[in-house]
């Protein structure tokens, strides 16, 4: 039986080219916590699928630099092409050789699926939108839960407890000591099952996607107060002129006014821009779910009392059909 | 012929203020109403469209209490052509329990001779978004499974779904019978014609009870996050505000000041 303190925290990495996905360092900042308060247990990591020497040399210095001790890389033929089954096999190998405690990863669409058939592949439960820890033993975690307007104390009492982390619930943070994590390459054990569910193809991205959407450092948002689907070129305009993404409420994509993939909210993108300018969103749940994370919220409503003005830093009170394109003159004024 | 089996939920509508009840251990929805998950309007429109196209049928399902009919009644209202209600108290289910009370209709109708080659869930619950009941579901009866879909179809003996990935779209291939979990935005949920209001009522719904043990979902307590007294600096009202908005932008840097 291993001793408490002997055991680990592993954490889903997931590379892109230049190391770490941010989210993921989310979720080693959360993982790191969690070891901590379990009486300093390692943190481990994991990366399924090939990596380059290039990804690699830049994913040990920033797992270093938050603290991590190994980082156990799966390698398999089968492992070039994403699928859930195959990557939680090699997790669940992984968590077993590192003899870990909890399996976290950060809360996308990917982290959760696959932390799904690892809770499974365990028969343990699985605690998703994870965002902090309010007890470390007996292990209770706090969550989001309708779309982050509650939050639900969850314990986990299984033998490894399996977390997603909530996108931008945790800023990634350095740990205060820096390592130099170990490699560790191992071939996973991988059944036909497991390789039935792995994507057969990918197609290019399409240009409007919603990609530029969650990158973007300016939002400026538009609900059911732009009116009509003819409504949104002032809002339009003040995007392009402070070169941001386009969002919008779940409101406007069900009446079909814009394509879904400009939705922000829980059932759509959440993004976490410099600044978000939202224009006749009152700010329900739905969508304050989506954009919450935002630094700067300036909302434009004629409503007072809407929850999307209480809570944002700056408002200005009126028409947007009036005040956006006021902003859009100024803006064209001062540029000259 | 594609018989696909669409798992819906009840759960607190997302337009108002969210309450709790006096124990802490349910949402009180007395002023937002009941609906069901975005998610889980677009799988039932997918399951009506990939049953539409093979003269296929649709069985709509839920496990929750009694008031859960009128969800079903609103599937039924746009194509699924039964249902069925697992009736159980949901705060006391967890995701495992959910996964096993659906498994155990889709095997008791495989053997009574009603197979669903497609079950089809939404990815994750409004309200308790647990990420996982489809594929708890998915191993409970050894089909494979994939999720965050947008759109399906089937092709002969499989099923190809797809979604986006972190790099684009992504197509998937799975061999029938399979579980697939939906996000919204692939497919427009249509709306119910009185017509399917008046087959809706006449409709059958098959009434269950859970008699399994529940596992649970493991909550202590639901918690309100602290409300922040609001700290809004409103910058003026109408047009006359815009060059303080500019000024506002300038000292954020998102635009270049000149």
């Amino acid at each position: 039986m291993t001793r408490p303190a002997d055991r680990s925290v592993l954490v889903l990495v997931e590379t892109q080219a230049g190391g770490v996905r941010e989210v993921s360092l989310e979720a080693v900042t959360f993982a790191r916590r969690l070891a901590e308060q379990r009486g300093g247990q390692p943190v481990d990591a994991a990366v399924v699928g090939p990596l380059s020497d290039e990804v690699q040399a830049d994913l040990l210095a920033q797992l270093g630099e938050h603290g991590v001790r190994t980082v156990r890389v799966a390698e398999h033929e089968s492992l070039g092409t994403y699928g859930a089954s195959a990557w939680a096999a090699a997790l669940v190998e992984a968590a077993q050789s590192a003899a870990s405690a909890a399996v976290v990863a950060s809360g996308t669409p990917r982290g959760c699926e696959v932390l799904a058939h690892v809770a499974v592949r365990l028969d343990v439960a699985m605690a998703a939108n994870a965002v902090e820890v309010v007890s470390a033993d007996p292990l209770v975690v706090a969550r989001q839960v309708v779309g982050g307007a509650v939050l639900e104390e969850m314990g986990l009492p299984d033998s490894v407890a399996v977390l997603a982390v909530a996108g931008h619930a945790c800023d990634p943070e350095p740990a205060a000591r820096a390592t130099s994590p170990e490699v560790i390459r191992y071939t996973p054990t991988l059944s036909d099952a497991d390789l039935v569910g792995r994507v057969a193809r990918t197609e290019p991205a399409p240009a409007d996607d919603s990609a530029a959407l969650t990158s973007a450092l300016v939002v400026v948002g538009a609900g059911r107060g732009v009116g009509s689907a003819d409504g949104f070129d002032g809002v339009v305009e003040l995007t392009e002129r402070l070169g941001g993404a386009l969002g919008v409420s779940r409101v406007v994509t069900s009446l079909g006014w814009r394509p879904h993939h400009e939705q922000v909210g829980q059932t759509g993108s959440r993004i976490a821009p410099d600044l978000y300018v939202a224009c006749g969103i009152s700010g329900a749940i739905q969508h304050w779910a989506g954009c919450q994370s935002a630094k700067t919220i300036l909302a434009i409503n004629t409503d007072p009392d809407a929850p999307m003005v209480t809570r944002a830093h700056y408002a200005v009170l009126g028409d947007l059909h009036e005040i956006v394109p006021a902003i859009n003159e100024e803006l064209a004024r001062r540029a000259g | 012929m594609t018989d696909v089996l669409v798992c819906i939920k009840r759960v607190p509508g997302s337009s108002g203020e969210v309450l709790l009840s006096e124990d802490g251990q349910s949402v009180d929805a007395r002023h937002v109403g009941w609906t069901v998950s975005p998610h889980e309007e677009a799988a039932v429109e997918l399951a009506t469209q990939v049953a539409g196209a093979t003269d296929g049928t649709v069985t709509v399902l839920t496990v929750g209490p009694a008031d859960a009919v009128e969800q079903l009644r609103d599937a039924l209202a746009v194509g699924c052509t039964d249902a069925v209600l697992v009736e159980a108290d949901p705060t006391a289910l967890g995701p495992r329990d959910v996964a096993a009370a659906i498994a155990g209709v889709v095997e008791a109708r495989a053997v009574a001779g009603r197979s669903y080659d497609l079950v089809l869930l939404g990815n994750d619950a409004a309200d308790t978004g647990d990420f996982q009941v489809p594929v708890r579901l998915a191993y409970a009866l050894g089909r494979p499974v994939v999720t965050g879909i947008a759109t399906c179809q089937v092709v002969g003996d499989t099923v190809e779904a797809r979604g986006d990935g972190p790099d684009g779209p992504e197509v998937y291939e799975l061999p029938l019978p399979a579980v697939v979990a939906v996000m919204e935005g692939g497919v427009a949920p249509r709306y119910p014609s009185v017509m399917g209001r008046m087959k809706a009522k006449k409709a059958p719904v098959e009434l269950q009870v859970f008699e399994r043990e529940a596992v649970g979902g493991g909550r202590v307590r639901l918690t309100l996050p602290p409300e922040q007294p609001s700290e809004v600096q409103v910058l003026g009202e109408g047009a006359d505000a815009a060059p303080a908005v500019v000024d506002l932008f300038e000292k954020l840097g998102v635009v270049a000041i000149r």
